[in-house]
């Protein structure tokens, strides 16, 4: 062993590595320019979202998710509003359910352009950056109408989304996706059989379909192995049941591979988002408070022996009653349809609605779930994206856990990068598509 | 709304058999560690006060059928070490285990020199237990503190130290 110890030389790459588009450290050991081993250090983006979700109340973690995949924020504020209506026992209106979806859906097709494009431009084609670039942001113009931010989108509360399609969103979309998939095409002409490209990209970070499980891997990664699970497919949430898509899959488990499943995805993406339009329904885009009564009107239907209305409505009891502190007092706000934040216009225009978001957002008075404990998973960008929520009883989260997707990619980089040369670290963790606002949380 | 159940079938097994336990399941077929986490239930008066979950999925590679996942509780205490590394069985577990050190303070037997995931070496304390408060500031370390550079975290893996 004495003398490969002379032979390798150890070679920082990262934390701050131009091409490592996000925080994580390889340290590498080398010979020559082949990989003898790798050491992957993550943690340098580590802002404790489990913890501060812990600190906040259910509605108010939905921002903190904005900064998991933040180049797919839409599908973090879904993922975490299903698994707190899942805890809750509560379901949204269909209309919000396709919002939903086509909210996530558009941030698919950011993350995958995103990633596309920044693996090119690290192979040297910047073009197919700028070109991916554009189409990305004419899409984030329209999560800007749809959300009023580009990033930082906060879309989802519990029990609905912030607000309705903007009016002409659907000829918007059109508009968008005719040169989204004019990029797309371009990028696709320019690469899929660039001889440099192909030679970068074929038979490097090889991954086989037995690894790829063992080590947790989903999403595109897994999909390019020849696995067609999709969480979207196996376990159809919100309204995917009714559309109708497919899921590539590749064969090799390469770069390549990866690449072409990110492509295609694209694609399908825009299909589903042109069904969602076509088939959204009219009517109420959140659980609206409409269905809760004052509970002396349900008292008082109860006492004419009407008592269809008590399990129909939710009762409204004044919050300043001294018996709201009576334990059995407590069930009788019934929140299933009391949680959802009033709309920004009815907020800021009158005092019911300023009344309502006050009792929301204000400390151990907004929204309570009884204590439970579930698991809610849906596609990210990278994969499953999952969260473990444990409620005991309060207005937050006792324990939130997010199952980061591209964790368990970086947690295989020793058998993706060893064997291979220095100069294909730089497509596969491209392809790996690590966020670093996700793995680290 | 078809098959959303995620979480599957919910089993306790005692931490001090986790190793056979999940073996066995391993064999029936569960083949993806899906998650590995870990709730500190301090103040729910519970005889142990951690719970490690696995989260297990039985996935048919040729169609890409989820087949079922079952769900996997382990009650444990922070000392003395119990529960064995399942790094053998799945991979995946191997930096899962790691964060649960890091953030839990729960060790695995087997793993006696496990190392945090997300946390820098130095730091003191375990971050997701609740008795670690929101609030609670670090001493600095690295170069800036003036320390002269000896610390793991900086030394160990490579062999020269920036700013030396």
């Amino acid at each position: 062993m004495a003398d490969r110890s002379q032979k390798t030389y150890m070679l920082n790459m990262g934390p701050q590595h131009p091409s490592m588009h996000g925080v994580v450290r390889l340290v590498l050991e080398l010979e020559g320019e082949k990989v003898v081993d790798v050491d992957t250090e993550i943690g340098y983006l580590h802002r404790a979202f489990e913890k501060h979700a812990e600190n906040e109340t259910w509605n108010n973690v939905v921002p903190w998710t904005d900064r998991l995949n933040y180049v797919s924020p839409l599908i973090n504020n879904v993922g975490y509003a299903m698994a707190v209506e899942r805890l809750a026992n509560i379901e949204v209106p269909e209309r919000g359910q396709y919002i939903r979806v086509i909210a996530s859906e558009i941030s698919r097709v950011t993350d995958h352009l995103t990633c596309v494009g920044a693996t090119a431009m690290e192979l040297g084609a910047l073009t197919v950056f700028l070109y991916l670039i554009k189409g990305r942001e004419h899409l984030y113009q329209l999560v800007d109408n749809l959300t009023g931010a580009r990033v930082t989108t906060s879309f989802t509360r519990v029990g609905g989304v912030k607000g309705d399609l903007p009016p002409d969103f659907a000829e918007k979309f059109r508009a968008i996706a005719k040169e989204v998939r004019l990029c797309v095409m371009e990028s696709d002409k320019l690469l899929t059989r660039n001889r440099i490209f192909m030679d970068r990209m074929e038979g490097t970070g090889r991954m086989s379909q037995a690894d790829a499980i063992a080590f947790g891997v989903t999403g595109p990664f897994l999909r390019s192995t020849g696995v067609a699970y999709d969480v979207r497919r196996s376990h159809p949430y919100a309204v995917y049941g009714k559309l109708d898509f497919e899921v590539p899959i590749g064969s090799t488990g390469d770069n390549y591979d990866r690449y072409l499943c990110r492509l295609a995805e694209i694609e399908q993406s825009l299909r589903l988002i042109e069904q969602c339009l076509q088939q959204i329904p009219e009517g109420p885009h959140s659980l609206e408070p409409k269905e809760i009564k004052h509970a002396f009107e349900i008292q008082d239907a109860g006492k004419h022996g009407d008592t269809a209305l008590l399990a129909k409505y939710a009762a409204k009891v004044d919050q300043t009653l001294e018996g709201m502190s009576i334990a059995e007092q407590s069930g009788t706000r019934v929140l299933d349809r009391k949680i959802t934040l009033p709309s920004k216009e009815s907020t800021y225009t009158n005092i019911e609605g300023l009344m309502n978001h006050f009792e929301l957002v204000m400390w151990s008075w907004g929204v309570k779930i009884p204590p439970s404990e579930t698991y809610f998973a849906v596609e990210g960008g990278n994969g499953e994206l999952g969260f473990h929520l444990v409620s005991d009883g309060g207005d937050g989260p006792y324990r939130v856990r997010c199952r980061p997707p591209c964790l368990f990619p970086v947690a295989a980089m020793k058998k993706l990068l060893i064997g291979g040369m220095i100069a294909d670290i730089i497509p596969t963790f491209g392809s790996i598509n690590m966020i670093a606002g996700e793995l680290d949380r | 709304m078809s098959n959303t159940n995620l979480r599957g079938e919910v089993r306790g097994i005692p931490a001090e058999s986790n190793h056979e336990e999940l073996s066995k399941l391993r064999a029936e077929g569960y083949n993806m560690l899906v998650d590995l986490t870990c709730v500190d239930y301090l103040t729910h008066g519970k005889p142990r006060r951690f719970d490690v979950i696995y989260r297990l999925m039985r996935l048919d590679a040729s169609t890409g059928q989820d087949l079922g996942r079952v769900e996997v509780h382990c009650a444990v205490d922070a000392e003395p070490p119990v529960l064995r590394s399942a790094k053998d069985i799945w991979p995946a577990a191997d930096w899962l285990e790691r964060e649960v050190w890091d953030m839990f303070g729960v060790k695995f037997a087997d793993r006696p020199g496990i190392k945090r995931l997300l946390m820098y070496e130095e730091f003191a304390g375990h971050a997701l237990r609740k008795d670690y408060p929101l609030t609670k500031r670090q001493p600095l370390i690295g170069p800036k503190s003036g320390e002269k550079a000896g610390s793991p975290s900086f030394n160990i893996l490579k062999p020269t130290v920036t700013g030396e």
